[in-house]
């Protein structure tokens, strides 16, 4: 079992995976081009204008941190409650976290006029600031994320360390610093257990907190559209929605991808579909109660935003939003309509398409139908943001990649762990 | 070595301490922000009669010259872009058959209770000691939270470097400072104005008078439709004028208190 989980540290990459590689840094590398211009120019090479305020990168911040979210959730909640099926699921999950929140807070810098100030919210910092409440959260959040990746690495790193003797010495000495000398006795593996439990609780707090205080940002305006005490919990949802079909499509892919059909049972699968579905009837319940608050209310300018949202000029990403994230991936889930792997991937990849447009409708037509109105607010991005956004994806896709390459993406412990358990127990039918 | 529990209880004295500090600095800053400010010193204001006003739009421009605004292209012009801390609104209402335009100045409002100094994440954006929301030019990252929380759309952004056509560009007024691109800027009422007004009556060893500080929108008035003064003296010409049945604030229900007051067309 350890051989197969550790063969793509040491086989030679595929043709395949070379190309992909190079395609990836090639998009990255027009998107950090795109932001030079855009550095060089100032914001007016964007789509911005007066009053849609914010656009891509706002978005694309959300849903980087929403895409975080998959690690998170899987490995902290699941860790805590112990459920068997997350065990092939937690380090993919955990790469994915600390991938994207890279991303999702360079979305932010982005964004500034004057990004080479951005130390001024840590300089001169103002307390009632939900941007610096978003910085502190997030920067914790960050940091915890790591030290649980690399906590969850340790034993993994050992393993490395001792098995992979075709590896040149130098890279044979890094996994052997990386496994700080863990050597598996009984008192190393409670103190391990222990820490991994007491991380999963503080992640737990911080994911919820990561997310609503990304709510805040937009809650705590007067804005029509964001002024909502229900944007906090609807984005914490919403996170852990895209999260979890995040997760599931890249499982997919990878059991695919490195022939791990052993590692992924379909009853695990089938744990993580159910899961699922019930995040999505959550998400939907969320929006149809912001909708009804907001139409039952008929607030004027409220209604000015409703109404762009639905019939009007946003209607197309808005009803969009609801096909991919409730019409598609629902019946996917709730019915059995072809091959769970293959039903799996496609709403996961449905959720995160949904999930941007989510954000689109959330940020934009705010923006563009203010209180007192200066003529109709549109906005179209330019070339630099969807340059960058797409720079931003293959990018976070790149070092998931490079990851997988690096460090063994089970988390062969847990793995061990289950086996175990299989062998001792007899089988219950609805566990392994 | 003291025992683990004396050491734990401890831990948690100062845990809960560090956190009341944390608390409590947290509500200075929100007393700081002038919800709960005491200014005994004048309230600046400003009273617009929309009866008077014609729309010239000389005030526009009178804000422009005197702020070192810049000109914009038409391509800005199209995307909304051009930057004026005084516009003019263009609010159409109709009744059944009848519909009426009316076109009403917008300076910054200088709400009491600004909702775009609290977000601001560096304080780039305060409220100063004599009431006028200002703006650190030097400081501001440039990330449009106050533009967004501002319920008046009465916040600006600099989109790209400032120009000005070649033969524009000497009469600047040295008072005022050029802006950069990326960061915000907004109407201050003249506040460098206030500053020589404050400086010249020093020099004289004389209080300030209200006659000493009047914003350019002001003086280009050729209706004489906005009064500029001191709301905190009941006797002020600007008082006076407040004091009308025509009188309202924009957006009053927001509970931001603007120091712009509104006499409704008659």
């Amino acid at each position: 079992m350890e051989e197969k989980v550790l063969s793509p540290l040491t086989e030679k990459p595929s043709r395949f995976f070379i190309i992909s590689i190079a395609a990836l840094a090639g998009v990255f590398l027009w998107g950090i081009l795109a932001w030079l211009w855009q550095f060089l120019n100032g914001l007016k090479v964007t789509g911005l204008n007066v009053p849609v305020f914010w656009g891509v990168y706002i978005i694309n911040f959300v849903f980087f941190i929403g895409v975080s979210h998959a690690g998170t959730l899987i490995s902290a909640i699941l860790r805590i409650t112990d459920a068997a099926w997350r065990r092939p699921f937690t380090r993919m999950a955990e790469t994915i976290t600390i991938a994207s929140l890279f991303f999702a807070a360079s979305s932010v810098i982005i964004d500034l006029g004057r990004p080479d100030r951005f130390l001024n919210v840590l300089l001169y910092p103002h307390l009632t600031s939900p941007i610096l409440w978003d910085v502190l959260c997030i920067t914790t959040y960050l940091t915890m994320s790591c030290l649980y990746f690399y906590l969850a690495l340790i034993p993994d790193f050992a393993l490395c360390r001792d098995r992979l003797t075709e590896l040149p010495a130098w890279q044979r000495q890094i996994y052997r610093w990386a496994a700080l000398g863990w050597s598996g006795s009984k008192g190393e593996e409670r103190t391990h257990h222990k820490l991994m439990t007491v991380l999963s609780v503080v992640l737990l707090t911080l994911v919820i907190s990561v997310h609503t205080n990304v709510g805040f940002i937009f809650g705590m305006t007067t804005k029509p559209g964001w002024h909502s005490a229900a944007i906090g919990p609807y984005f914490v949802v919403g996170a852990a929605f895209q999260g979890l079909g995040g997760l599931a499509a890249i499982a997919v892919m990878i059991r695919r991808a490195f022939r791990m059909e052993w590692a992924i049972t379909e009853s695990q699968f089938d744990a993580l579909r159910k899961f699922f579905l019930a995040v999505c009837c959550f998400w939907t319940y969320f929006t149809f109660v912001e909708l009804l608050t907001t139409y039952y209310g008929q607030h004027t300018a409220e209604m000015e935003v409703f109404s762009s949202k639905l019939f009007g000029e946003f209607s197309l990403p808005f009803w969009s939003m609801l096909l991919f994230c409730l019409f598609i991936p629902f019946p996917l889930l709730a019915f059995k309509l072809g091959a769970l792997e293959t039903r799996l991937m496609v709403a996961g990849i449905s959720v995160n398409i949904g999930m941007w447009l989510e954000r689109y409708t959330i940020v934009v037509p705010s923006g563009a139908r203010p209180y007192l109105s200066w003529g109709p607010g549109h906005y179209s991005p330019s070339w630099v943001e969807w340059s960058v956004t797409a720079s931003w994806a293959a990018g976070f896709v790149l070092v998931f990649l490079l990851f997988t390459r690096i460090v063994p993406i089970f988390t062969v412990w847990e793995l061990r762990e289950g086996l175990d358990d299989a062998m001792k127990a007899p089988r219950k039918p609805h566990e392994i | 070595m003291l025992p683990e529990k004396t050491s734990r209880r401890n831990f948690i004295t100062g845990f809960f301490t560090a956190l009341g500090s944390i608390f409590a600095s947290s509500r200075v800053a929100v007393s700081s922000e002038g919800r709960s400010i005491k200014n005994d010193g004048p309230k600046w204001g400003m009273v617009i009669d929309l009866d008077k006003c014609t729309a010239c739009g000389a005030c526009v421009v009178g804000c422009s010259v005197e702020n070192n605004q810049m000109l914009g292209s038409p391509e800005e012009a199209a995307m909304g872009r051009i930057i004026r801390w005084l516009k003019i609104l263009p609010v159409t209402e109709a009744e059944g058959s009848r519909v009426r335009q009316s076109l009403i100045p917008m300076p910054c409002q200088q709400c009491e209770n600004p909702p775009c100094t609290r977000v601001c994440p560096t304080s780039a954006t305060f409220m100063g000691p004599d009431g006028i929301v200002g703006q650190v030019y030097d400081r501001c990252i440039g990330c449009r939270y106050c533009v967004n929380a501002c319920p008046y759309t009465c916040k600006f952004f600099n989109w790209g470097d400032p120009q000005w056509p070649e033969n524009v560009e000497t009469p600047f007024n040295p008072d005022v400072s050029i802006r950069d691109k990326g960061v915000v800027e907004k109407c201050l009422f003249c506040h460098h104005r206030l500053q020589r007004a404050n400086d010249k009556a020093r020099e004289e060893g004389r209080p300030l008078k209200q006659e000493d500080y009047i914003p350019a929108c002001v003086a280009a008035c050729p209706a004489r439709a906005i009064v500029f003064g001191d709301m905190n003296d009941s006797q002020s010409e600007v008082s006076k004028a407040a004091d009308n049945h025509r009188a309202y604030r924009m957006l009053e229900d927001l509970g931001t208190k603007p120091k712009v007051v509104y006499l409704r067309e008659g």
